[in-house]
């Protein structure tokens, strides 16, 4: 924003700074003696009283101005800053106005105050409002009458949960999470191939309910799902009740806060449930993927809602997903899957590694048909409790594998290898 | 904060392109008929029918296979079919 001074004196006070009270007089003298003087306020449009402040309590002078202290003084030139100072300094403010004698009666010197503009939280949100005009999406302004969450529902744009309303502010801020450019193209995201920029992952992600630090999954999610590899658009189409599930893995699943425990594929874990249905609604809104349209799904399931989880690596029998699928320990990666609702397999009777893979595979041949334990992939998620046989035993995935896929031997979705995510699962490393 | 009723559109902001459907021709004979099976089950027996009923009508029957059905036809494909064919029948079985 650019501001046209007045030329002359321009002082920027706050009335909550006592220095700025204590230079109230000075300035007040500076006004009798008909010196051209302006003054901003920054909290107080009535401060100093008496003499007339420009209220500047939107701060948008002091941004301009760029000011740091308060009070601070500018002599303007052809409405050009020339010269400033800050704080009460006689020995200054007397060369500076042309007025020997100022504030005699005060002590010589005082610091200022700092400026209203440094307040953090007023700073952030101007930053956001800021880097907020400077996105590219369409604006849509919101009738007077209408309300916020349910005028999302009548443009279509939610899941059939109220969303976050995506303001210019909400997006910019959730794009701190990332260092990629807003214009990035991340996907081009079927059904409809759309280009899909960083920015318009953002504010889906808004929408979905997700903090800054989640955006790199989400996009990195985005990405995986628009891979000819996972083929997005056949899940979409299918009549089969399959969606994209998010498995998470690497230390950002911990800096996040992401669940891999108790209730890891539940509710009640905001980054579990925003990043799953932040992939969702970018299908939904950007690729425009919606039911009944190309989405062909017949019953659907739950899980199309949202279906993201960590994998729980620190006491795992096995080497966590991302890396047997060849990306390092250290870095941190999202699996997608194209999977329906999960189902539960109990044994309690199972005494060795063995028998329990028996079971997981006698379980995972009826997935769909007992006839058809060919046809599908199955992502295994075994328990802690049950994962403790395994790393009892010793037993290896490779060979775990082996022993629990009798009769299914060319590729059947056995207990562990299964584990390791599907032939169509595809894979993306986040980048912050 | 500015106007806090001021949303980012969530969408593609895509205009659907209008695109004109090619004429149907007045008559198959002689014309190049492709048969596209997607490859799902039972489809080439669908298939197979038609393509006796179409030479039966002097119509000239090409045959293309998606290699599968769970993606759209690659762009070769695509491509082969708009060359040497006046129509294509897709045939979706089960």
């Amino acid at each position: 924003m650019t501001v046209l001074l007045p030329d002359g004196l321009v002082a920027v006070v706050k009335r909550d700074c006592p220095t700025c009270r204590l230079v109230a007089p000075v300035l007040a003298d500076l006004r009798s003696r008909s010196l051209p003087l302006t003054i901003y306020s920054q909290d107080d449009p009535t401060f100093p009283d008496g003499l007339e402040p420009v209220d500047d309590t939107a701060l948008d002078v002091s941004f301009a101005l760029d000011v740091d202290t308060v009070p601070t003084l500018l002599r303007v030139e052809d409405g050009h800053e020339t010269a400033r100072l800050v704080g009460w300094s006689r020995e200054q403010w007397a060369p500076f106005t042309g007025v020997a004698d100022l504030g005699a009666g005060l002590p010589p010197h005082r610091p200022g105050c700092g400026s209203r503009t440094h307040d953090p939280d007023l700073a952030a949100a101007r930053a956001a409002a800021a880097d907020g005009a400077r996105l590219a999406s369409r604006r849509v302004e919101l009738g007077p009458s209408e309300d916020d969450a349910e005028a999302m529902f009548e443009r279509g744009w939610t899941d059939g949960l109220p969303v976050v309303p995506p303001t210019p502010e909400r997006v910019a801020r959730l794009l701190a999470g990332t260092t990629r450019d807003p214009d990035e193209i991340v996907a081009v995201v079927p059904p409809d191939l759309v280009p899909c920029t960083v920015e318009k992952v953002a504010v889906n992600a808004v929408m979905a309910g997700c903090r800054p630090d989640y955006l790199p999954v989400v996009l990195a999610a985005v990405e995986a799902a628009c891979t000819d590899e996972f083929n997005i658009h056949g899940l979409l189409a299918t009549t089969w009740f399959s969606g994209p599930l998010v498995i998470v893995n690497g230390p950002l699943t911990r800096a996040i806060g992401m669940n891999d425990g108790i209730n890891a594929l539940g509710q009640g874990n905001r980054a579990n449930a925003t990043i799953g249905r932040a992939l969702q609604l970018v299908v939904r809104n950007v690729g425009g993927g919606r039911p009944g349209g190309v989405d062909r799904a017949t019953l659907g399931q739950p899980g199309k809602y949202t279906f993201c989880f960590a994998e729980r690596e620190h006491d795992s029998p096995w080497e966590p997903l991302h890396v047997t699928r060849g990306l390092p320990a250290s870095s941190s990666a999202v699996t997608l899957f194209a999977a329906e609702g999960p189902r539960g397999i109990i044994d309690q009777l199972s005494r060795d590694a063995e028998s329990l893979a028996n079971t997981f595979a006698a379980c995972l041949r009826a997935t769909t048909h007992p006839k058809l334990a060919l046809a599908f992939d199955a992502v295994l998620v075994v328990s802690p409790e049950h994962g403790r046989v395994f790393r009892e035993a010793g037993c290896r995935r490779p060979s775990c594998s082996r022993s629990s896929t009798p009769g299914c031997s060319s590729r059947a979705p056995s207990s562990c290898a299964a584990r390791a995510g599907s032939p169509r699962g595809s894979r993306t490393r986040c980048r912050t | 904060m500015s106007d806090p009723r001021v949303v980012l559109d969530p969408t593609g902001e895509r205009q659907a392109p209008v695109r004109e459907r090619t004429p149907r021709p007045a008559t198959l004979d002689g014309a190049a008929v492709g048969l596209l099976d997607i490859t799902k089950a039972r489809g080439d027996v669908f298939l197979d029918r038609l393509e006796e009923q179409l030479r039966d009508r002097g119509a000239k029957v090409l045959r293309f296979a998606k290699p599968t059905f769970t993606k759209v036809a690659p762009i070769d494909l695509r491509r082969e079919i708009a060359e040497q064919c006046d129509v294509v029948i897709e045939a979706l079985a089960d």
